[in-house]
């Protein structure tokens, strides 16, 4: 099963490697480092975003409200800074993620009151949020200028040539892709996903974990908003809309089953990295933006396919070997003798 | 003193008082077998002491403490370990995993030890004598290997007091014996089993005290040496069970040929089957699970596809491999595995028993919901089938009643040929004399019925005809009459001591 979800995940790889080639190929200037740079940087939010959905969608659930919880902590951070320049940018970290855990545990919270599928609840928190960010702002914009030098700087500053904030995602994405993959909390999460009842039957507390998984999810959207406020300097109430369908589809792609119990953060981050990737690829290619759309509609049903496909394919090795194991283990007469004593 | 004692436990859902007022005790070193006809209770008690269902009323005591069970934790922390009826498994994840669930081993820093979970697994496995992959993902299991895997997850808890609900329902005899093995070893080291089962050999031969239920009370508690058989079965159906067997095999005067299949083959199956079935007859396909019994039945109805040969449905050919062409023309197929096949769990009563026949329900393409509920309630009424309401889930029936729902479902289309798969499996004496009954009776309406059994006793006292499988080929038609235990037995392993 490893072996095959890896191979999954090798497949979007493969993907991404193909169009950076070809791209390469029509104009090298992609691979300069300072494109590289860009792609990473950019990349880098939504890799945090995609890494917090999966942990969400693998209970089976969904976090429709990320691009909303970006959008206020992303003006709270502005806020902040404006009003105290003299923050220092661990508290301000710190803030923004506790922000956005706040809206998850909101989150959580609603959808263990009220009973009602996530995607109804998120729907809801999705706007309300975003009506709070509006109403908070009230048309007014930061800009760069408001914000302190070192800030700034965190956004854009790299590290042997490396982004800084793609160096944040890589460590949430391997400190969660950890969590999830090899601890007790992690694979309850998984559990509960694959089989909502049975994790029940089996003392899991699925209430408590499914509140923490929208915790995780709406702090790390908090995060992402803080590096989004770094990264551009402007924030208005906008920030962050619709940024939501691009995590989901990104989680898909990476091979992140929507019904639940499958898929790794890995696969998500590779899926937010593709789709960074189409949109910078396609703009070298001087691809109509219409069209950019249309391919990542295309790379999600694709992906949506591939992951039915190879269903179907452990579902028929499955039953093969089943199959097999009843016929090997077959003794002549075994249910005969079993069964004259019975019933009779 | 009891280990383990149920206190006056009561328990309803809704309008079904499913335990009333029951106790009984579990001595230490002891199995003590529950049982009982579907819906007696019995797993509903089992669900009490699992922490799943809080009683309505009485309680739970361990060593004379009264302890409160309100979550599955509870239990685990109180030293329970459940097997429940129904599979517990994460499709997913692998068994290994599916076993240590919350209680995997850790290495440094609390990480998952995935080799020692293999190890572990490994070792309950071999305890078990099965081989079963710890690493290969849970999903496509059999029904024998999820069996054994829960079992192998209850042993991994280490408890005093193992409850098993029907833990040997879909397995073979040689791991029935490995379990019980396994069931005297936890005795031996002071642990109390509580086993349910409706087998009454298995009751007889591997419990000490024996507890009777029957619709939610408890009937009695004594010792398995003090019973036989007949005074368990009267305590059960609360009447004498006389004629298991309603049926004179061939007494009927078959009519018209009316499935007609010839030289069906599919590689690695099947090869050049053929028979006849007709009105009036009750066919029955005997053979060693695994001969390729219900692979044939599913590729006549179509749900599999095959390679060669035809069906014929009252002389005009079926074209292979559309379930809804056999459905038009007449044919049901009852699966074997009501659980996946047969019945939408999430859905109501009503729902799942007219889901074969909406289209002739509809009016103006519109569902009309008083003629489903009609339909439903109609053959549920002739079925007896327990149930709350019409509008209760499927899923929280007990067994014989889900699969006389979907026998429920199956009739409501009226058909010719009617194909059992298994009709009885892992069902009670009252109910399988009910199926057993309904079955007879429809053949005197003239239904041509093929019934798929593993059990010899239903074979023989049911089957007009009997066709007997081996390793993909028929090789033996017995009529009724003359079939005995020894010539199906021989037919079906090639072996005359093949019951030995
Ligand atoms: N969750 C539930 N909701 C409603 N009715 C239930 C539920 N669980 C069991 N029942 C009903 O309680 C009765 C006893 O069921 P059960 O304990 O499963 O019987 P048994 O295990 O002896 O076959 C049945 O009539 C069943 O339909
Ligand atoms: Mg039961």
């Amino acid at each position: 099963m490893t072996a095959l979800r890896a191979r999954r995940e090798l497949g979007v790889l493969l993907a991404l490697a193909l169009l950076v080639a070809f791209t390469a190929a029509d104009n090298s200037r992609f691979l300069s480092s300072q494109s590289i740079r860009d792609v990473l940087l950019s990349a880098s939010i939504l890799v945090v975003l995609a890494v917090g959905q999966t942990v969400v969608v693998v209970t089976r659930n969904i976090d429709l409200s990320v691009g909303s919880v970006l959008g206020l902590t992303a003006f709270a951070t502005g806020k902040l800074f404006v009003a105290a320049p003299g923050t220092p940018l661990v508290v301000a970290v710190l803030a923004g993620v506790g922000l956005g855990a706040l809206c998850g545990a909101l989150n959580g919270a609603l959808i263990a009151a009220a009973r009602v599928p996530a995607l109804v609840i998120t729907l809801g928190t999705l706007y309300v949020l975003r009506g709070v960010d509006h109403s908070w702002a009230s048309g007014e914009q930061i800009n760069a200028a408001d914000l302190p030098r070192s800030f700034l700087d965190f956004g854009t500053a790299t590290v042997l040539g490396v982004p800084v904030l793609a160096l944040v995602a890589a460590a949430v994405l391997l400190v969660v892709a950890t969590w999830l993959g090899s601890y007790r909390v992690g694979r309850e999460l998984y559990a509960i996903g694959s089989e909502p009842a049975a994790a029940r039957l089996s003392g899991i507390p699925v209430g408590a974990r499914v509140f923490l998984a929208f915790v995780v999810s709406g702090a790390l959207a908090g995060l992402a908003g803080v590096l989004h406020a770094a990264r551009y300097g402007t924030v208005d109430a906008t920030v962050g809309s619709g940024m939501e369908l691009q995590v989901v589809a990104a989680v898909v792609v990476g091979g992140v089953a929507i019904f639940g119990g499958s898929g790794t953060a890995y696969g998500a981050a590779i899926g937010a990295l593709l789709l960074t990737t189409i949109g910078s690829s396609l703009a070298v290619l001087r691809v109509d933006p219409f069209w950019q759309q249309a391919a990542v509609g295309g790379l999600i049903l694709a992906a949506i396919g591939l992951d039915r496909a190879l269903a179907a394919r452990t579902a028929r090795r499955a039953a093969a070997r089943s199959a097999a194991d009843a016929a090997a283990g077959q003794d002549a007469g075994r249910r005969g003798e079993r069964e004259a004593t019975h019933g009779s | 003193m009891s280990l383990l004692r149920l206190r006056d436990v009561s328990k309803s859902f809704g309008a079904v008082a499913a335990v009333r007022g029951v106790s009984f005790g579990l001595d230490p070193g002891v199995v003590h077998g529950l049982v009982g006809e579907n819906g007696a209770g019995k797993s509903t008690v089992v669900k009490m002491l699992a922490g799943v269902h809080r009683p309505d009323a009485g309680g739970v005591e361990i060593e004379g403490r009264p302890v409160e069970l309100h979550r599955p934790a509870d239990a685990k922390a109180a030293g329970i370990a459940v097997i429940h009826q129904e599979p517990t498994l994460f499709p997913d994840l692998s068994v290994a995993e599916n076993i240590f669930m919350g209680r995997q081993p850790t290495a440094r820093l609390g990480r998952i030890d995935r080799a020692a979970m293999r190890r572990a697994a490994e070792e309950l496995f071999a305890r078990l004598g099965v081989a079963v992959d710890p690493e290969r993902q849970a999903r496509g299991l059999s029904i024998a290997d999820q069996q054994v895997v829960e079992i192998a997850k209850a042993l991994s808890l280490d408890a005093r007091v193992f409850v098993m609900d029907e833990p040997t329902a879909a397995l073979t005899g040689v791991e029935v014996r490995r379990l019980f093995a396994v069931v005297r070893g936890l005795c031996e080291r002071g642990a109390a089993v509580l086993f349910i089962s409706h087998r009454f050999d298995e009751v007889f031969t591997l419990c000490r005290d024996l507890t009777v239920m029957r619709d939610g009370a408890w009937v009695s508690t004594d010792p398995v040496a003090d019973l036989t058989v007949e005074t368990v079965v009267r305590r059960m159906v609360g009447r004498e069970v006389s004629a298991l067997y309603p049926r004179e095999p061939g007494a009927n005067e078959p009519g018209e040929v009316v499935l007609d299949v010839k030289g069906l083959s599919r590689a690695g199956a099947f090869s050049d089957i053929g028979f006849e079935v007709r009105a009036g007859e009750i066919v029955a396909l005997a053979g060693l699970v695994g001969a390729g019994r219900s692979e044939v039945v599913r590729a006549v109805f179509g749900v599999d596809r095959y390679d060669r040969g035809e069906v014929r449905v009252g002389g005009r050919r079926l074209p292979p491999g559309s379930p809804a062409a056999a459905m038009a023309a007449g044919v049901a197929l009852v699966p074997e595995d009501r659980r996946q096949q047969g019945l939408v769990m999430e859905l109501s009563v009503e729902r799942n028993a007219t889901l074969t026949r909406l289209r002739p329900l509809a009016r103006f393409g519109l569902l009309s919901g008083r003629g489903e509920r009609r339909a439903a309630a109609e053959w549920a009424e002739r079925l007896r089938v327990k149930h709350g309401r019409p509008t209760d889930a499927v899923g929280t029936l007990s067994g014989g009643n889900q699969q006389k729902l979907v026998l429920a479902k199956w009739l409501a289309t009226s058909p010719k040929v009617l194909i059992v798969d298994e009709p009885t499996r892992g069902i009670d004496v009252g109910t399988k004399a009910e199926v057993h009954r309904l079955m007879s009776g429809l053949a005197d309406e003239g239904m041509a019925v093929v019934m798929v059994s593993s059990e010899l006793p239903e074979v023989l006292g049911m089957a007009d005809r009997v066709l007997v499988m081996r390793e993909g080929q028929l090789t033996a038609e017995l009529p009724g009459r003359r079939a005995t235990e020894e010539s199906v037995m021989f037919a079906a392993t090639g072996q005359r001591e093949g019951g030995a």
